[in-house]
């Protein structure tokens, strides 16, 4: 494909690059090369395409996440409220020592944290577990794989009110296994079956993208090992989990993040009763029950720097050595 | 160290394919016995039983004279080295060596000391401490026979272990493979597709095709008396010519002239349902140009005019290649050999007869040249069920054997 034929594909990029401010960059860049020409036609032509190939995911991700981002944390740094919006006006880093100082918001801060932690160790030990009976199944491999993967195509907020029902007093079966007991009126039982649901509910993901990265072992490894003289235990672990450290990294981060934004179950379950709210529970109760705009889009920049916090970490800490290399020290 | 014998071994595999068909070998202590054969002919099946990694289905495996069918692949003592490496990639070369070790729960002095020892004998001591990714090949085949050799265990197994590595380190390799096996003096079954690999390393050779066992023996043995048409095509490179040869009154009508034949394949042709139809398989180096051939030798064989196609100097000797006239020999072995060397779609026209003359002979391409060849080194083989008609209690005797 030429570039040049592309007048529709070059309008975007150039959009793109006005978009991303770099519009006094680049005639700045272009001025440089003509003058040292250090790239061949070729490779100029090459460079070209690659932007013009980026261009519309970057103008979208622009749009649809950027502007958002940057619109909350202006929000968050005024006194906003609808019901008084005579009184809005620019209080800088006001709302933040409000929230931060403030008991609810530490309880939800707390209760996610700690859904987090339990739900994805959970869900890591019982998902490598699927992962393995799904990749070792000889025998209805396409059942097995389909029946493991069912609670993750149903909608979470159907998903959610089946287990509100099942736990609701007198007509749910679940409920009635223990004697007619009421556990979403009370704060530890209601978390313990909020993790519940989070954990049937998102473990075969888990289990798929453990999957994947079972496929990166290669069975010639297990067979060295098993003849090496280790036992399966040992095979797992002195083998197996090394070489899928980088995938097993992407699973617990993808559910870190997707676990600490827990809100469709909380809100369906409990409604955030007995100081069971979550941040997100807690961000949109203010922002759209409150009206509270300063207040709530400050929550919500909060969670996401935790949440940003939480993939740097892991990315600095576990994600730089892929197994097998020298760690940088290259020969 | 041990001996190793398989009792009438067999793989069914579940969906009802026999990999590898009563198979019957007796590995002696210290022996380096090579597995070869096509792709597909249960020779990394067998291996693979014999280390544990396959269930057997029937028969008996002993190592050592202890029955070891149900025993796993770590009970067994054995080490086995793949094609792959299978390097741990998380380890360093130390670690990967240590592995086994630490496994038997050795003390780490002991570990240390036995990396060291395996590591000087492999010359893998500047390497210990990097990993599998930072290394070459070569490097990476040392340390995986390094992590076989490091505890000492009854046999190595090891599963085409040279063929990921270029043409020339191969060749080297082989060598260190060789003179490794010799030192150390430790049952070893090596598997290959490669029929010079085959020649090269072991003191004896298994042949093995659709799973079962064709001809067991050392190499020169398969080389000068292969006891069918399968074998006598695999081994030897460039392989056996194989020209079609009708039997009528006494003699062999080939592409070659008349071939007399004497009072023992006459015996075995005058049976009732004896082949009328045979195939003559000759080797390259049994031919010569027929210039240089004294008087006492001529007597021996049958000389032909025929036109040189390609002319390929060694050096040492020719490689001179003649199209020659008539039917092509074709049997179901020969088509699988063909095959198995990616050939069977491409055969050129003409049958193509190849033979190694002496440098000296002054043959030039395009020519037709005299050319005299050995009847005494001549197999007959039935093209119905293979078999080399020229063996008599296991030597071939030529074509002319009374």
């Amino acid at each position: 494909m030429s570039v040049n034929a592309t007048p529709a594909g070059a309008d975007v990029a150039a959009d793109a690059e006005r978009a991303a401010g770099r519009h006094a960059a680049v005639p700045a860049q272009r001025a440089r090369r003509r003058s040292k020409a250090p790239l061949s036609e070729n490779k100029r032509a090459e460079r070209r395409l690659g932007w013009l190939l980026c261009a519309p995911a970057a103008l979208v991700m622009v749009l649809v996440t950027a502007y958002p981002i940057l619109y909350s944390v202006w929000l968050s740094l005024q006194r906003f409220d609808l019901r008084f919006p005579d009184q809005r006006e620019f209080v800088g880093l006001e709302n933040y020592a409000t929230v931060l100082t403030n008991q609810f918001w530490w309880t939800a801060f707390g209760v996610t944290a700690l859904i987090t932690v339990v739900t994805v160790v959970i869900e890591l030990v019982l998902g490598m577990g699927l992962a393995l009976i799904m990749h070792r199944t000889l025998v209805g491999r396409g059942i097995v794989r389909t029946a493991a993967l069912i609670p993750y195509g149903i909608v979470t907020v159907v998903a959610a009110f089946s287990w509100r029902y099942a736990w609701t007093p007198g007509t749910g079966y679940l409920a009635n296994l223990f004697d007619g007991s009421a556990p979403l009126t009370e704060r530890a039982s209601s978390l313990a079956i909020i993790m519940l649901a989070e954990i049937w509910k998102t473990t075969p993901f888990m289990a798929l993208l453990l999957m994947a990265g079972l496929a990166l072992v290669p069975e010639d490894l297990l067979k060295a090992a098993s003849t090496d003289g280790a036992t399966a235990w040992q095979r797992f672990t002195k083998v197996m989990l090394p070489v899928m450290k980088p995938a097993i990294l992407v699973a617990l981060l993808f559910r870190t993040l997707d676990a600490f934004r827990v809100f469709d179950n909380i809100f369906v379950l409990t409604a955030g009763g007995n100081e069971t709210s979550s941040v997100s529970m807690l961000a949109y109760n203010n922002l759209i029950r409150g009206l509270n705009l300063g207040i709530g889009s400050t929550m919500s920049v909060l969670i996401f720097l935790t949440v940003a916090i939480i993939a740097f970490v892991f990315v600095k800490l576990f994600g730089t050595a892929a197994p097998g290399s020298d760690d940088g020290e290259r020969r | 160290m041990a001996d190793i014998v398989l009792d009438k071994v067999s793989k069914r595999f579940p969906d009802g394919t026999t990999a590898v068909r009563d198979v019957d070998l007796e590995i002696a202590d210290g022996e380096f016995v090579i597995l070869v054969g096509p792709s597909g002919c249960g020779k990394s099946t067998t291996l693979n039983m014999i280390a544990g990694l396959e269930d057997i289905s029937s028969g008996e495996l002993r190592i050592a004279g202890e029955r070891v069918n149900d025993k796993a692949p770590r009970d067994r003592d054995i080490a086995m080295v793949f094609q792959s490496y299978a390097l741990y990639p998380n380890m360093t070369v130390r670690e990967n060596m240590a592995f086994p070790l630490r496994l038997a729960k050795l003390d780490k002095e002991t570990i240390h000391q036995k990396v060291e020892e395996a590591a000087k004998v492999l010359e893998l001591t500047p390497l210990l401490d990097r990993k599998p990714a930072n290394l070459s090949g070569g490097q990476r085949q040392r340390v995986a026979m390094g992590r076989a050799i490091v505890r000492q265990p009854k046999a190595f197994l090891m599963d085409e272990p040279l063929s990921n590595l270029d043409a020339k380190l191969r060749v080297q390799m082989r060598t260190v493979v060789s003179r490794l096996q010799k030192q150390l003096g430790t049952t070893t079954v090596y598997v290959t597709h490669d029929q010079t690999e085959a020649m090269t390393l072991g003191d004896r050779v298994v042949i093995m095709r659709g799973g079962a066992v064709q001809q067991v023996g050392p190499p020169q043995e398969l080389y000068d008396h292969p006891r069918n048409l399968f074998v006598a095509g695999f081994i030897g490179s460039p392989s056996m010519n194989f020209l079609h040869a009708a039997v009528e009154d006494g003699h062999l009508r080939t592409a070659l002239g008349d071939v007399p034949i004497g009072d023992r394949v006459r015996r075995q042709l005058d049976g009732a349902d004896a082949p009328r139809e045979l195939i003559l398989g000759i080797r390259p180096e049994h031919f010569e140009d027929a210039a240089l051939i004294d008087d006492e030798t001529r007597r021996r064989g049958l000389e032909f005019d025929a036109p040189v196609d390609i002319v390929e100097s060694m050096g040492s000797d020719k490689y001179v290649y003649f199209t020659v006239e008539g039917e092509r020999a074709s049997a179901a072995e020969l088509e699988e050999l063909a095959a198995d060397a990616g050939a069977a779609d491409f055969t050129g026209t003409g049958s193509s007869l190849v033979t190694r003359l002496s440098a000296e002979s002054p043959v030039r391409e395009g020519e037709p040249r005299r050319v005299w060849f050995n009847l005494e080194k001549i197999h007959l083989f039935d093209p119905s069920t293979g078999r080399n008609l020229t063996l008599h209690e296991g030597r071939a005797s030529g074509a002319l054997a009374d």
